[in-house]
C-alpha cells in the first residue's frame, strides 16, 4: 500500500466515523428541539423578528383517516360550535386526500395557514385587521376585522373562515367571535409560552415538526437542511413557514 | 300680581323639574366585589380608565405579542365573575350590571370568555 492510499484509506475512515457520529447526534439534537419549540418569551417582551416560526410535515407518515391533528386543534381553540350548514363550520386545520390521476398515488396530508411571508390576506385586508406578527405568525385582529372576507377569497389555501353565529364556549385564551375571519395561529397563545402547537404534539405519527426556521440548529432547519421540501403553490412566491415533505 | 306670578313660575318648574327627579330614582347597578382589595388599580382609577387599560393591552398583546401585561380580561374575570354564575355577564353580572346602567354597549365577551370556570385546555398559568 502507497502512502497516498494509507492517507485516503485514513481520510475515508474519519470521515466515516464522523458521518455516523452525525446520524447519532441528530436523532438527540431533533427530539430535545422537539420538547421544546423555544424558550417562553419574558412578559414585557415583544414577538422578535430573529425567530420565523415554520412547521414541516412529512405527508408520507400521514394516514389518510387519521384526524387527530384536527380534533386537538378543534379541542386546543375551542371549536365546538354545532353549525346549521356544514359549509359555514371553522376550519382552521382540514385533512385532504390527494391521488396522481397517472400513477394512482395517493397520500393525506393536513393542510392550515400556511404563515406566508408575504400573505395575499394581508395585502388585501382594508381595515390593517389582517396581520403579520414579527415573528411570521399571520393572525386576525378580530377587534378590527369587520368580516368583509376578502381574506378567504385572497387566501390560495382555503385556510380562513367565517364564524356564522354567535358563541359562547370559547376557549380563554382564544377569543373567537360572530362576524370575524379566523385561522390557524400556530397556537400563538402556546408558542409564546415556549410550548408546541397542538396539532405538533398530537400527531401519533410525528408527521409534523415545528421550530424557528431562522435558527440553523432548531429541529426543523436540521430537517430542512438536509431533506427535500416543497411549499404548496410554490409559484405563487409567497415562501410559507408550512412545508410538505413527499407531495 | 306677584303672587300670581310666583304661584305660575312654580307650577311650570314643576312641569319641568318633574322628569329630572323620576330620573334620579333609576335603580343603581346591583355590583358586588367577590375578591375586594384585590385589583390592579384602585376603584376611581378603574372606573375611569379600565376601558382604556383593556384597549392598549389588547394591541401590544396581539399585534406586537407581549404577553404578561398587567391588564387583561382573563384578570378582570379571576375576581369579579360572580361565584353563582360564574358570569361576569347576567343579572348581577359585575360588568353588566354598570354598563346596563351606564347605556354603554358592551362587547368584549362577544369574543372573550365571560366565565371563570373555563380553564385553559393548554398548560396554563404562564405569568411573569
Amino acid at each position: 500500500m502507497t502512502g497516498s492510499q494509507e492517507k485516503s484509506r485514513r481520510t475515508f475512515l474519519a470521515a466515516t466515523v464522523a458521518g455516523f457520529g452525525a446520524v447519532a447526534l441528530a436523532p438527540g439534537l431533533h427530539l430535545i428541539a422537539l420538547s421544546h419549540a423555544g424558550a417562553p418569551r419574558a412578559a414585557g417582551e415583544p414577538a422578535s423578528s430573529k425567530v420565523r416560526w415554520g412547521m414541516l410535515i412529512d405527508t408520507t407518515k400521514c394516514a389518510s383517516g387519521c384526524d387527530a391533528c384536527v380534533k386537538a386543534c378543534n379541542t386546543e381553540n375551542g371549536i365546538n360550535e354545532t353549525v346549521a350548514d356544514a359549509r359555514q363550520g371553522s376550519q382552521w386545520i382540514r385533512k385532504i386526500d390527494l391521488k396522481d390521476q397517472k400513477t394512482g398515488r395517493t397520500h393525506s396530508l393536513p393542510m392550515l395557514c400556511q404563515h406566508c411571508e408575504h400573505p395575499p390576506c394581508v395585502d388585501v385586508c382594508p381595515t390593517g385587521a389582517s396581520m403579520k406578527r414579527a415573528d411570521g405568525i399571520v393572525l386576525v385582529d378580530r377587534h378590527i376585522c369587520i368580516g368583509c372576507r376578502y381574506c378567504m377569497m385572497a387566501c390560495p389555501f382555503k385556510a380562513r373562515s367565517l364564524v356564522h353565529q354567535p358563541l359562547t364556549e370559547q376557549n380563554p385564551e382564544v377569543p373567537r367571535g360572530v362576524g370575524c375571519v379566523e385561522s390557524c395561529t400556530f397556537c400563538v397563545h402556546r408558542v409564546d409560552k415556549g410550548q408546541q402547537p397542538a396539532c405538533v404534539e398530537a400527531c401519533p405519527e410525528g408527521a409534523m415538526v415545528f421550530g424557528d426556521l431562522n435558527d440553523p440548529k432548531s429541529a426543523i432547519s436540521l430537517r430542512l437542511a438536509q431533506e427535500a421540501s416543497t411549499q404548496v403553490r410554490a409559484d405563487l412566491k409567497l415562501n410559507q413557514g408550512v412545508r410538505y415533505q413527499g407531495i | 300680581m306677584t303672587a300670581r306670578l310666583c304661584v305660575l313660575l312654580a307650577a311650570l318648574m314643576g312641569t319641568v323639574l318633574a322628569p329630572t327627579s323620576v330620573g334620579a330614582g333609576a335603580p343603581k347597578p346591583n355590583i358586588r366585589i367577590e375578591n375586594p382589595g384585590q385589583c390592579i388599580a384602585p376603584a376611581e382609577e378603574m372606573r375611569r380608565n379600565h376601558m382604556e387599560m383593556l384597549k392598549h393591552t389588547r394591541d401590544r398583546t396581539l399585534r406586537l405579542g407581549i404577553r404578561g401585561e398587567k391588564a387583561s380580561l382573563n384578570g378582570c374575570i379571576e375576581c369579579h365573575a360572580s361565584k353563582t354564575t360564574g358570569s361576569v355577564l347576567g343579572p348581577g353580572g359585575f360588568c353588566q350590571e354598570c354598563h346596563a346602567y351606564a347605556a354603554v354597549k358592551l362587547d368584549c365577551w362577544d369574543c372573550h370568555q365571560p366565565k371563570a370556570s373555563l380553564k385553559t385546555t393548554g398548560m396554563a398559568g404562564v405569568k411573569p
